[in-house]
């Protein structure tokens, strides 16, 4: 018995199966892409030192998907609540002309604080909705994003960097942070190797980030909530509140959305309002499900793998086909991907499924 | 000889998954007769009539052998649309009928009467409106033969249930020329007087010529309306006598008749446990709990410390609600007291840490987490409910190898046959999923184990298997056992008392060596009923 199951994981494919098709097909396109990357004669150092930053500027978006698949809630579609509250603070930090890592620090503190209270009570309405939460959270992200344009436009902040320099009213679409906090994660402890710049603070605070969402998975807590994501029925069984840890589940995703957003801007170096976080969530759903997570399974390499596959694949897609096509086609390959992987992981039949049972 | 039989059944037998549930079944049904097929739960007539109707359960499962001959000659049944052909009828168990739809519509589904319109005319009859007027007609003769009153274009939604039964039993009558008509416990949901409405209208229909299979559990109605009866046991033919030689009585004995073992030991365990009465561990007083299809009305109970305790009776009957509701899994209400302490009820949390531990029938859905590894779901119930296998610190981290390491005891001791503490429980058989649930009940340390449906869906060995380490807790550790069981021999060999359920309540009390018939009068309510009677 056990020698079979030797030679069976020795199987090619049953390889294949293990790292899946999406991702065999993906890694190979990569590989291709990089080998005509290098002959084309496109600088290889700029382009790997670009996909690091990208992973760890994503990272943490990506990473707040874990919790609420882990809760039973499935990918958080609803991120850009989470994201919203992170321009909040830092928006806010600006208004209170804050600069360099104190700025980074507050923003990212209040993010989560924000980010928490709305997390809450956007779990009380996941909990009225079971089994339709990808829906629901999408349409109420949508909503919380138009919603806010109007606060954009309202909201009485003074900063002359960050309003309309005409009418003195409302904040802009884009707010740079070049004296704000502008690369503050990517420039720290950043040193160069083999023409490669490596941003060292940023990777180490997305490693933060991912060390504390694995830590607390292996908590009493987190335990809890991966029993009421794999089997509510079990989980009550075994006397676990189901709902509160949804409510957890998707308060810790929120956050993370929050911290997620405050580390992606300081990284691009700009703030972007109104209608710019109305996609967030799709991408990062998207990265999490390339990683080879479903929807009902998520874990820290999942999350990795994941952002890493899919913004590699934007890096060097983009130059690669501006030399071959001469057309911007790195948009319309980031919609496809993204979209086509939410798609197929919906539609897939989940691993190892139940056999039918003798009636 | 043959001419006389409208249906025979010869030799059929059927495996679920190397399980046998039929063996070399014979079933004849003579014209114009009404048969009676009687069995505990689990004794092989869903199967035998699904065959009959060939459903698709039964083909997608590698069909099943032997052969069955209507109106003596040879018939293929591979879909339930070839038995319609056969004129055979059927009325179902569970209703099928659309709740929205009016009774006419109900009783004249797929076999509506059109007429042709306008467009019809042009584009085919694919778009031919609805003869209302006639369909109405049909469907009033069909309600007027079972004297049913109500009007035929009330929806069904709204209806009594005993309505709803003899809706279904009028669009079977619709179908003409119909010459099988199979009712699957169709008194189960009936009052009694509908019940005798309804067994007239059988013995009318018989009458017509047309031929009846009758399946149920109450034996006075057998013994009222059949000609014949055929008793099932364990996926056999026990009997097939004439009802007029039968009784209620020998009935019942041969509906439950088993061998028992170690009746004698028995003996001498019962009377030690009865000198150390007074030691009672739970005591459930008016126990009701909404379980739906297994509704407990009203259970009062005491269990001795160190006994095995069993909890018997017929599907639907609420034995399963029982330990259900004390686990507070479905909302009941009534007192639970565990060791002289009254445990909350509606409250999981507060049933486990007071001593008790639950190993449910429902495996897959409550008693495990299919896709987490073996050592996981040992240990989850512990973690939360008494923050065992924690490293105490700052934060409540979970200590994984004292986890692994305990689920490596767990399967040394319960000898579940894996790959290593890390396999997902749903790669495992399911007599080795079973052991899990045993395994994580057991790191509670319960005082009580409930335990129901230990062996449902697991084949011969392991049920042995499971069984002996039940005893073996019960022995060595002196744990108090309460089994809940459809299988009535399994707890007849192991329980020291076994309670009957019937009706949402305690139909009897009795020890494993009661006679065949006590329990299988009790099982069919027939004590209560003659109390009500008299």
């Amino acid at each position: 018995m056990e020698e079979a199951n030797r030679t069976e994981a020795l199987n090619v494919s049953n390889i294949i199966t293990a790292v899946g098709y999406p991702r065999l097909i993906i890694c190979s396109f990569l590989l291709f892409l990089l080998i005509s990357a290098a002959l084309l004669g496109l600088p290889l150092g700029q382009l790997v030192s670009s996909i690091l930053v990208r992973l760890g500027m994503n990272g943490i978006l990506v990473l707040a998907m874990i919790p609420s698949i882990q809760s039973g809630i499935g990918p958080n579609f609803g991120l850009s609540l989470g994201v919203v509250c992170g321009l909040v603070a830092a928006t806010l930090s600006i208004e209170l002309d804050m600069v360099g890592l104190s700025a980074f620090a507050f923003s990212i503190i209040v993010a989560a604080i924000l980010g928490s209270i709305v997390g809450y009570f956007y779990g009380l309405l996941l909990n009225r909705v079971k089994g339709q939460e990808m829906t629901v959270g999408t349409y109420t992200g949508f909503s919380v994003v138009s919603f806010m344009c109007i606060f954009w436009i309202l909201a009485p902040y003074k900063s002359p960097e960050m309003i309309w320099p005409y009418g003195g009213d409302g904040l802009r679409v884009t707010i740079t942070l070049q004296d704000r906090f502008d690369k503050v994660l990517n420039n720290l402890f950043a040193f160069k190797l083999f023409n490669v710049e490596i941003p060292t603070g940023l990777l180490l605070f997305f490693a933060l980030f991912c060390f504390m969402v694995w830590l607390f998975m292996r908590t009493k807590t987190g335990l809890a909530m991966l029993a009421a994501g794999s089997n509510p029925r079990f989980a009550e069984a075994s006397g676990i509140n189901v709902n509160s840890c949804r409510i957890i589940g998707i308060v810790i995703s929120t956050a993370l959305g929050a911290i997620g957003i405050v580390v992606y801007a300081q990284s691009y170096g700009f703030i972007q309002l109104y209608t710019a976080p109305l996609f967030m969530p799709f991408f990062a759903v998207a990265s999490i499900l390339i990683g080879g997570a479903s929807i009902k399974k998520a874990t820290i390499t999942h999350a990795v793998i994941g952002t890493f596959l899919f913004q590699a694949l934007l890096v060097v897609a983009l130059p690669v086909a501006n030399e071959v096509v001469a057309n911007n086609l790195s948009e319309v390959v980031r919609i496809i991907i993204s979209n086509g992987m939410i798609l197929y992981a919906l539609t897939r039949k989940e691993a190892g499924g139940d056999e039918v049972e003798a009636g | 000889m043959d001419t006389k039989f409208l249906l025979q059944m010869r030799n059929i037998s059927k495996e679920y998954f190397g399980n046998r549930v039929l063996k070399e079944v014979n079933l004849d049904v003579k014209e114009g007769e009404i048969h009676a097929l009687i069995g505990e739960n689990g004794a092989g007539k869903s199967t035998l009539m699904n065959i009959l109707f060939g459903m698709p359960v039964i083909h997608s499962t590698g069909g099943f052998e032997g052969e069955i001959f209507f109106k003596g000659k040879k018939v293929e049944i591979k879909t339930p649309k070839d038995a319609m052909d056969l004129e055979i009828g059927m009325v179902h168990q569970e209703f099928m009928l659309l709740p929205g739809f009016s009774v006419t519509e109900n009783i004249k589904l797929n076999r509506e009467k059109t007429k042709h319109n306008l467009i019809s005319r042009l584009f085919g009859s694919k778009l031919k409106s609805l003869d209302f007027k006639s369909m109405r007609k049909d469907a009033r003769i069909a309600l007027d033969t079972l004297g049913l009153s109500i009007d035929e274009m009330l929806p069904i939604a709204g209806l009594p249930v005993g309505y709803m039964q003899f809706v279904e039993i009028a669009r079977e009558l619709d179908k003409k020329n119909i010459k099988l008509l199979v009712f699957d416990e169709p008194t189960a949901v009936l009052t009694e007087v509908e019940a005798e409405t309804l067994i007239n209208t059988m013995k009318m229909l018989a009458d017509k010529g047309i031929s009846i299979l009758f399946i149920t559990h109450r034996l006075e109605e057998v013994l009222k309306v059949s000609n014949n009866i055929t008793v099932l046991r364990d996926g056999e033919v026990v009997s097939s006598l004439p009802a007029k030689d039968a009784t209620v009585e020998k009935l019942a004995e041969l509906m439950v008749g088993r061998k028992i073992e170690r009746v004698s030991s028995k003996r001498k365990r019962i009377d030690e446990l009865n000198k150390k009465a007074g030691n009672t561990i739970l005591k459930i007083e008016g126990l009701k709990v909404e379980m739906p299809g297994e509704r407990v009305r009203g259970v009062t109970l005491e269990i001795k410390k160190g006994e095995i305790f069993g909890l018997g009776g017929l599907a639907g009957q609420g034995k399963i609600g029982i330990a259900n509701g004390i686990m507070g899994l479905y909302p009941g209400e009534g007192k639970i007291i565990v060791n002289n302490k009254e445990i909350q009820l509606n409250n999981t949390a507060s049933a486990l840490k007071n001593g008790l531990a639950f190993v449910s029938e429902d495996r897959r859905g409550t008693g495990l987490l299919l896709d987490q590894p073996i050592d996981l779901n040992i240990a989850i119930t512990a973690i939360q409910c008494q923050n065992k296998f924690l490293r105490k610190s700052l934060i409540n981290l979970a200590d994984r190898r004292s986890i692994t390491n305990h689920a490596l005891k767990m399967i040394e001791e319960l000898d579940i046959r894996c790959t290593g503490p890390h396999q997902l429980v749903r790669r495992l058989s399911g007599g080795n999923q079973q052991k899990v649930c045993i395994a994580r009940a057991l790191t509670l340390e319960p005082d009580i184990l409930l335990v129901s449906e230990p062996t449902r869906g697991i084949d011969v060995g392991a049920k042995k298997l499971v069984l002996d380490l039940l005893v073996k807790l019960n022995r060595e550790k002196g744990m108090t056992i309460v089994i809940t069981s459809s299988e009535l021999g399994e707890l007849r060999s192991i329980c020291d008392r076994i309670a009957i359920i019937y009706n949402g309540k305690v139909e009897g009390i009795l020890t494993p060596d009661a006679s065949d018939k006590e329990f299988g009068l009790l099982m069919a309510g027939e004590k209560s009923r003659r109390r009500e009677v008299s």
